[in-house]
This record gives structure tokens, sequence and C-alpha cells, in this order.
């Protein structure tokens, strides 16, 4: 467990640096949560947090990265529709990674 | 995760070497602890129980009983050295309590103190050790470096089973009060929604029918990807990470191709969502059984007839080996077939008949290896000939290619070397153990690389799937150089097949 202070408020993550409390995402803690991994949010990471949050607002879960993907080739174009280009973005991976900027939990299992 | 990782990847070997021996190198916490709500759900006390040590020896007690087997393992160690270079972890670790020898002593020497005469009366003579706190900090620590994979067995002329004496490890680790909180938040996430990932049933449909977009989009076929259809005649369990991650889609996408070509009717379920059997890497037969049992109460409730088993590695081991005493009985099943099948089985049978047409051309911009996964390896095997679970893959490969290449035959079969990640360590928190323990694989694929171009590796294991896809580029490869054996089905097949199987 560690805290990370935004705003003036503390927010709590777990062991692996995750929101504790979902609801206490904001846009402000999702730079912070980057900045940890050393990467500024660009126009592009925001396009995939956006629709990661959108999709888990529906579902309660992330999107696999194929739905994930083929949203953003819809949005941005065909180019974008792969997970080369959400790696550049997310070098972690784009599930774990974009998930724990957007305030999403970690994505279990043999993934 | 927000940490970079600083440690550093090992050097590939010329020619594989006995490790030298670096003393307490891997020593450590081990991995994070699994919160309250993951050890009720398992029925486990959530913090250190205050007699812990009572517990713990009860527990062992109840499970040489309950296993023969353990009891076995822990006597007849004469300590030949047969196994001590045979695990990856120690191969990439160097730490000589990843010796498997080293590995069940550190269970054995308590098993001695308190349950063998010579033990209670003269501990130091026998290496019989006190249960102390540092103790049970080392079980926790080193048996979370052990894969569960059984190489080590193949090589000890006694046959000892280091994966058992691991589970039973961690299941009297659970049952003190320190569970795993990789395997436990797994576990108890099958309880509540029905797979290892947390994928609720509206969101699979969703992900299932853009699957079905998918494949119509790039063949023009409409494929189906059935859910929750009473009255199919199959029932395919898959690891919820044929929904999710990649490779492992494109395998799940092979599947549906396969069934759809030959009309077969089939259907997914939601409450049987995960083939996965995390119940075995903590050594519960409860929590095994609990798994287990939504498969066949999803098979009645479909009133399906038969039931196959997606690329999984430790699904099927098991779904081979237990599934009939954990789960059992499937009378209710069409008794010409085996239960249950594993789908590589299914394809390799009608590419027998000749029911499938494919075209190996498909995939001529790959060549291929195969990592036999540990557990159909070693744990189980696979259709009705001796040594099935090696052949078949194979067999499907090669009928989906022109390129199939193995590695050294020290590498594959029964002595295959585990991905790193197998037994419950897929985990973030394991990334340096991870890394370290592909060495040997990694060695193996780098050989077939150099001397036939090969560009792939298959696999039919969620788990390997994933930890190829982490690990690949710590060793200079691309992530997505692991494939699964029915991506390649889902390149070569033809699909003559052009009637949707909706009404079938």
């Amino acid at each position: 467990m560690s805290t990370i202070e935004v705003n003036g408020k503390a927010v709590e993550l777990d062991e692996e640096g995750y929101l504790v409390n979902l609801s206490e995402w904001n846009e402000d803690i999702g730079k912070i949560l980057a900045t940890q991994d050393e990467i500024e949010l660009t126009d592009g990471h925001w396009e995939v947090i956006t629709f990661l949050r959108d999709y888990y607002d529906e579902y309660q879960i992330a999107p696999a990265v194929r739905v994930l993907t083929k949203a953003i080739g819809k949005k941005l174009g065909k180019e974008k529709g792969n997970s080369k280009y959400l790696y550049q973005l997310f070098p972690y991976g784009p599930a774990k990674q974009a998930c724990r900027f957007a305030g999403l939990p970690k994505p279990t299992g043999c993934v | 995760m927000a940490k970079k990782a600083n440690f550093e990847t090992p050097a590939m070997r010329p020619y594989p070497t006995i490790p030298i021996i670096k003393e307490g190198v891997m020593k450590g916490d081990g991995p994070f602890f699994a919160k309250p709500d993951m050890q009720e759900a398992l029925g486990y006390p959530i913090e250190l129980v205050d007699n812990w040590q009572q517990v713990a020896l009860d527990k062992m007690g109840e499970l040489l009983t309950k296993y023969r087997s353990l009891r076995v393992y822990l006597d007849t160690c004469v300590k030949c050295g047969s196994c001590t270079d045979k695990c990856h972890y120690f191969i990439g670790t160097n730490d000589p309590k990843n010796m498997p020898v080293a590995r069940q002593d550190l269970l054995r020497q308590v098993y001695r103190r308190y349950f063998t005469f010579a033990g209670k009366w003269f501990p130091k003579l026998v290496g019989a050790k006190d249960l102390t706190r540092e103790v049970l900090d080392d079980w926790y620590n080193y048996y979370h470096q052990c894969s569960q994979c059984r190489r080590c067995s193949v090589f000890c002329p006694y046959g000892i089973d280091t994966a058992e004496i691991s589970m039973a490890a961690r299941e009297i680790l659970d049952v003190v009060g320190i569970g795993q909180k990789y395997c436990n938040e797994i576990i108890a996430k099958v309880y509540k929604i029905g797979n290892n990932l947390g994928l609720p049933e509206p969101a699979l449909r969703n992900t299932l029918e853009g699957l079905e977009e998918d494949i119509e989009d790039e063949t023009g076929v409409k494929v189906r990807l059935p859910l929750d259809v009473e009255g199919a005649e199959i029932l395919l369990i898959t690891p919820s990470a044929d929904f999710f991650a990649e490779p492992h889609i494109d395998g799940l996408i092979g599947y549906a191709k396969v069934f759809h070509e030959v009309g077969a009717s089939w259907t997914l379920s939601s409450y049987a969502s995960e083939a996965a059997n995390f119940g075995m890497f903590i050594g519960s037969y409860e929590n095994m059984r609990q798994i287990s049992l939504r498969i066949h109460d999803a098979a009645k409730k479909l009133k399906v007839k038969r039931i196959i088993f997606g690329e999984c590695g430790h699904a099927w081991r098991v779904a081979y080996s237990f599934l009939n005493t954990l789960a059992g009985p499937f009378d209710f099943l069409d008794k010409r077939y085996p239960v249950p099948q594993h789908i590589c089985e299914y394809t390799y049978d009608l590419i027998q008949k000749g029911a499938l047409k494919l075209n190996k051309a498909a995939n001529d911009d790959m060549r291929i290896t195969f990592h036999d996964s540990c557990n159909v390896a070693r744990g189980s095997s696979m259709g009705n000939m001796p040594g099935g679970q090696f052949i078949i893959p194979r067999e499907v490969i090669k009928a989906c290619c022109n390129n199939f290449y193995d590695m050294a035959p020290d590498t594959i079969h029964d002595e295959t070397f585990c991905c790193g990640g197998g037994g419950g360590l897929l985990t973030d928190d394991l990334m340096e153990l991870r890394v370290k323990g592909v060495l040997p694989r990694m060695e193996a694929l780098q050989q077939v690389v150099d001397d036939h171009g090969v560009t792939h590796l298959a696999a039919i294991c969620a788990i390997c799937k994933t930890q190829f896809a982490k690990i690949l580029p710590y060793y200079g490869f691309e992530m997505d150089q692991i494939i699964s054996i029915h991506q390649l089905v889902s390149n070569a097949i033809e699909l003559t097949n052009v009637e949707s199987t909706d009404e079938k």
C-alpha cells in the first residue's frame, strides 16, 4: 500500500500501484500514475483511457485487447487499430498499464 | 509495476552447464499476500493465525495421511543429486534452494522433526529442523519459486514429485493464513463471476459477438461463437484468457472455425467460462473440486453430450487426470467419446478423417517450433495412443504448415522446460523469477532459430502464451513470436461450409 497526493488530497494505491477506491479517479490522478511509469499522457493515451473507462462503466471489466484495437481503429483509422500502436503508447501492455492509469482494476488470470 | 525492473536478464549459454551456486540470491519476501477478502472466499484465515505452528503441523499430519505419495516422497530421497540441475529456476537463478532436492528439503526437514522417530530424538543427525517463523517464510518464498512443472521428477530415480510437495506446502501456508494474492484472488473471482478474468456474461457475449464480426469481415463466412445454448452437442471449456488476450484469442477463432466447418453443434458456458483450475496450484482439493463442479453443472444444465477443453495446460491435467474424481460421474454424456476431449484431439481426428481442407501455404510466412506445456507433457496424455500428448499437437501443426522444426530432444516431450510462468507464478511481482526461469527454454529456441530459421513458437497453454509474450523481448525476440496452435489451424483452414451453424 502507498499513497500519492493529488491536489492536496491523499489517494490510496495498492501494492501494484492500482487505485484502491476506483471512484476517486480523476484526470489528474491518471496523469500522476503515468508519471510514475515515466509516461506523459498525450491525446492518443487519453483516447484509450476514455474508451476503457466507458467500456468498464458498461461491462464492469476492461475490454479484450482485440475489442480495444478495433474500437481505436474505427475511431482513429486503421493504421492505429493494432496492438503495436497500443504498445507504443503503453509499453507495459495496453491491458495492465492503461487500466492502471484509467483507475480500473488490474486484469487477472492468465493474461 | 511503477518500478523499473532492477535485475539482469541472464545471458544465454553456448553450452548448457551446471550453474555455479550463488547462495541466497533469490531470498526474499515472496509474492504479494492474498487480501483478507480473497482468503475468506476460499475458506482460509484472513491473516497468520496465532497458533500457526500447531495448525501447520496438524495440516501436514492430515496431508501425510491423506496423500500416501507425500509421505513416500518425503521419505525416499537418497540425495543422489540427479535432480539438482534439472530445474529451470535453479538454472536461471543459481540459488541452491531452487534445486529440487533443496526445495523438497524445506518441507522434509520439518517432516522429519515432527513425524519421524529419528528426527524427534536426534534432529541434528538427520537434518531435522523446528518449524520456526524463518522456516515458514522460506516456504512462502521458495515454494513460490516452483512452477510445479515436474521436470525434476522425470530425472528422479524414485520419481519424487516436487510439484506435489510444493502443492502441500502452499496448502499449509493457506490454512495458517498466508495465501498468495495472484492465485487466491483469481479463485475468488471464479466463485464470484465464473472465470479467472472476472469477465461477466454481458462482456463475454459482447466479446464473442465482436469476434463473429471479425471472422465474417475476414472470411465472408458467418462463423458463430455460441454462448449458453441449451441442447448443443459440445460444451467447450476454455481458459478465459482466450476471450481476452493475444495471441490466445486467435486460437479461440481457430476452434470456432473448426466447429463451423464440420457443422458441429457447440456452445460456450457463461457459468463455466473457465478451463483453468488454480485450485491445483494451491494444492487445495476442496477448491479444485468447487471449480470443477462448475463444469459438471454447466454440462448438465446445457444438456450437452460432450465436453471439449481448449488450449490450457494445467486445465488439461486436472481435466484428464482428475475430472471424474472431482466432479463425476459424467454418465449423462455420450459414451462414445472420451470425457473430456482436448481440442487438439478433436481437430486431429477431423484431419485424419479428411474432414478439414487445410492450406499449408497459408502459414508459409512462419517457421514453427512447438513448446510442450508441462502439465500436458508430464501430467496427462491425449487421444488413445501412448505419447499422444506429444504426437497430436505436432501432427496438427504439421497438417497446417510446411515448416516445422523441433527443439533439442532434451528440451521437449517429457523433458520439456517450463515457460517460467506456470504453477501460479504468472504475476508481475515475480517478474525477475519469470525472466530468469525461462533461460533454458530461450536457449533451446535460439538454437532452432539459428539452425533452421524458426520464427514462431506455438503452444497450447494460456499461461505459456502470456508468459512468452511478456518475456520474449527480454531475450531479444518479439512478443508476437508466440502463437496458438489453433491460430495456425485458423490461418490454414478453408471454410467450405458457407452456411451459418445457427440452425444446427
